[in-house]
């Protein structure tokens, strides 16, 4: 955990994201982030073996309705919302082609 | 200036019209919107039409509602049927939801009229609106100063007397922080006491949405009126909204309440002496006052600034530039996603995507999202123990009093520490209301914050109210 962010960890993490840096941008949020994550080390010493962790206030519970049809968004709506459709669908650019 | 209460009385007796109240409203935008950048967005047809419908329904004789033609403000992180949405962010400009969130349908059920669209730090990331892309909002106190973040917007429009009362959602102390600096009471209510339901949601484990108000009986019957179980959020609490306006004046009298040490350690000497004297003001209205340490409130921050990230990397994945908002056109299909987030989300944002991809990444999950996680049942522990033996703690909300505009941002972690007193509640899922208190630094208002166990909003508003006494308002 104490490991310092290195420049390859944000190019890395970035494209995960799919989100395109700048040499400058990467710069920056390697410094900026590796501080942020200096900050969480005062975690790092603590001995929670055994300590549940909490990824929700209350635990969630599954909440399940009765199965009755009921209105949905209209989807011409929707699809005016849409940056392009076609034939009552979302259009996208070709998914299919060289890996990237 | 009137209050909300007083508003919705004129309104439902006929001494006065909500068609008035929405054009001294739209005055005031008018006059100072572009001086202090507080709307996104007025909504002035859609909010004429709902006037003047409200004032020919009270003219039937019918009973329109505890909100009765009151304009109110609404965060921009919330939709609104064919009202643009966008979280001050590029990515979603132009975008109008085809649906309303639970809050805007309870709004208008009780007779409440939105009037538009507030700015707020670009999907509420920030504490102090200077992240929005669409600039940042001004405080109405001091226009060199920020009004807070991230639901500056709606607290910069109650503080420049726009509209008497606004919604905001808070994550880290997005609504008591600027309810703080802009001398304004903002309650972060219980996990699940008001439906996120067409929320944009940042931290979907955190994220509540909450009142903003001059005082607290209009912040009561305001977060009464959007508060209840919404079959539309399976996080809703299943029982019926609690009374809170019939408890304001309850008092303190045999409550017992704890100083907090770690929420005041580190806050101006001004800060500090006004929770002092808050502390006095509730032990002459009857409370017994005590004093404690919370050590697990120092690892808070570091808790917060990898869950909220982590969770928000995965929410705002759904910004690809298929369904709505933005999208920058490539040859295939991930050079689109690419180009289209690339350009759309703000360098804060881009930041704690970054970060909660990090936290959840192979090989540093463990350490950073699962160890954060683990103290987050530490902090609910200690918050626990606390109750066990006192009503309520009290501290500051924020270290200091508004700051000015430039001086945080150049440093993450400086923009950060203005939580630090905010985020435990977030954690732990309960409740905590900011009622301004005192003055510090250049005579700006300071906030105390009063918290309180999960469904502990009547005791709040009570305690915060005897403050409220003591200062001499209403």
């Amino acid at each position: 955990m104490t490991s310092p962010l290195r420049r390859e960890d944000v190019a890395h993490v970035a494209k995960l994201a799919r989100l395109s840096l700048s040499d400058a941008e990467l710069d920056q949020f390697t410094l900026q982030l590796g501080q942020i994550l200096e900050h969480a080390n005062d975690m790092s010493s603590l001995d929670l073996e055994g300590v549940i962790p909490t990824a929700h206030p209350f635990g969630l519970i599954n909440v399940v309705r009765d199965d009755v049809v009921r209105p949905s968004l209209d989807r011409d709506e929707v699809l005016a919302m849409a940056p392009d459709a076609e034939d009552g669908r979302f259009a996208v650019p070709r998914i299919m082609g060289e890996a990237p | 200036m009137k209050t909300a209460h007083q508003i919705a009385i004129d309104v439902q007796s006929g001494a006065g019209s909500a068609e008035s109240e929405l054009e001294r409203t739209l005055g005031v935008i008018a006059a100072r919107n572009e001086e202090l950048n507080v709307f996104l967005h007025v909504d002035e047809d859609g909010a004429r039409s709902a006037a003047a419908s409200i004032d020919a329904r009270v003219a039937k004789g019918e009973n329109v509602g505890p909100l009765a033609g009151v304009p109110i403000a609404i965060k921009d992180n919330m939709c609104q049927r064919g009202i643009p949405t966008t979280c001050s962010s590029r990515i979603l400009e132009g975008w109008r939801p085809p649906y309303s969130a639970t809050v805007i349908d309870r709004l208008l059920a009780a007779g409440a009229v939105p009037v538009g669209k507030t700015n707020l730090d670009e999907f509420a990331m920030g504490s102090s609106t200077e992240t929005s892309a669409f600039g940042a909002t001004r405080n109405p106190l001091d226009p060199t100063r920020v009004p807070g973040g991230s639901s500056g917007g709606s607290a910069a429009a109650v503080a420049a007397d726009m509209t008497s009362i606004a919604v905001g959602s808070d994550t880290g102390g997005s609504i008591r922080q600027p309810a703080a600096l802009c001398g304004l009471v903002g309650m972060k209510p219980s996990y699940g006491l008001v439906s996120r339901y067409g929320l944009i949601a940042f931290a979907s484990s955190l994220d509540q949405i909450g009142p903003f108000a001059k005082n607290v009986m209009d912040a009561a019957i305001l977060l009464e009126a959007i508060a209840g179980h919404d079959p539309m959020d399976s996080t809703s609490l299943p029982e019926p909204p609690p009374s809170l306006v019939a408890h304001v004046n309850d008092g303190v009298a045999g409550k017992r309440i704890a100083l907090v040490r770690e929420l005041v350690d580190g806050a101006d000497p001004d800060v500090v002496a006004s929770v002092e004297r808050a502390v006095e003001a509730l032990k002459d209205a009857g409370a017994t006052i005590v004093e404690l340490s919370i050590p697990e409130f120092r690892l808070g921050l570091s808790a917060y600034y990898l869950i909220a990230p982590a969770e928000a990397s995965s929410n705002l994945a759904r910004y690809d530039g298929v369904r709505y908002g933005l999208r920058v056109d490539a040859d295939d299909v991930a050079a689109m996603n690419e180009a289209t987030r690339t350009a759309g989300f703000g360098a804060e944002v881009k930041r704690r995507i970054m970060l909660g991809t990090y936290a959840l990444s192979a090989g540093y999950y463990d350490a950073y999202y699962g160890q954060a996680l683990k103290v987050r049942t530490q902090m609910i522990e200690a918050f626990k123990r606390a109750y066990l033996d006192v009503d309520l703690l009290i501290g500051a909300t924020t270290p200091s009093v508004a700051f000015e505009f430039g001086s945080k941002t150049s440093d993450p972690m400086a923009m950060y520490l203005s939580d630090v007193f905010t985020i435990p509640t977030n954690l732990a899922g309960d409740a905590a209301v900011s009622v301004p208190f005192g003055s510090g630094e250049a005579d700006l208002p300071v906030g105390v914050q009063l918290l309180g166990p999960g469904r502990s909003e009547a005791q709040l508003f009570a305690a915060a109210r005897v403050l409220e006494i003591a200062e001499g308002r209403s």
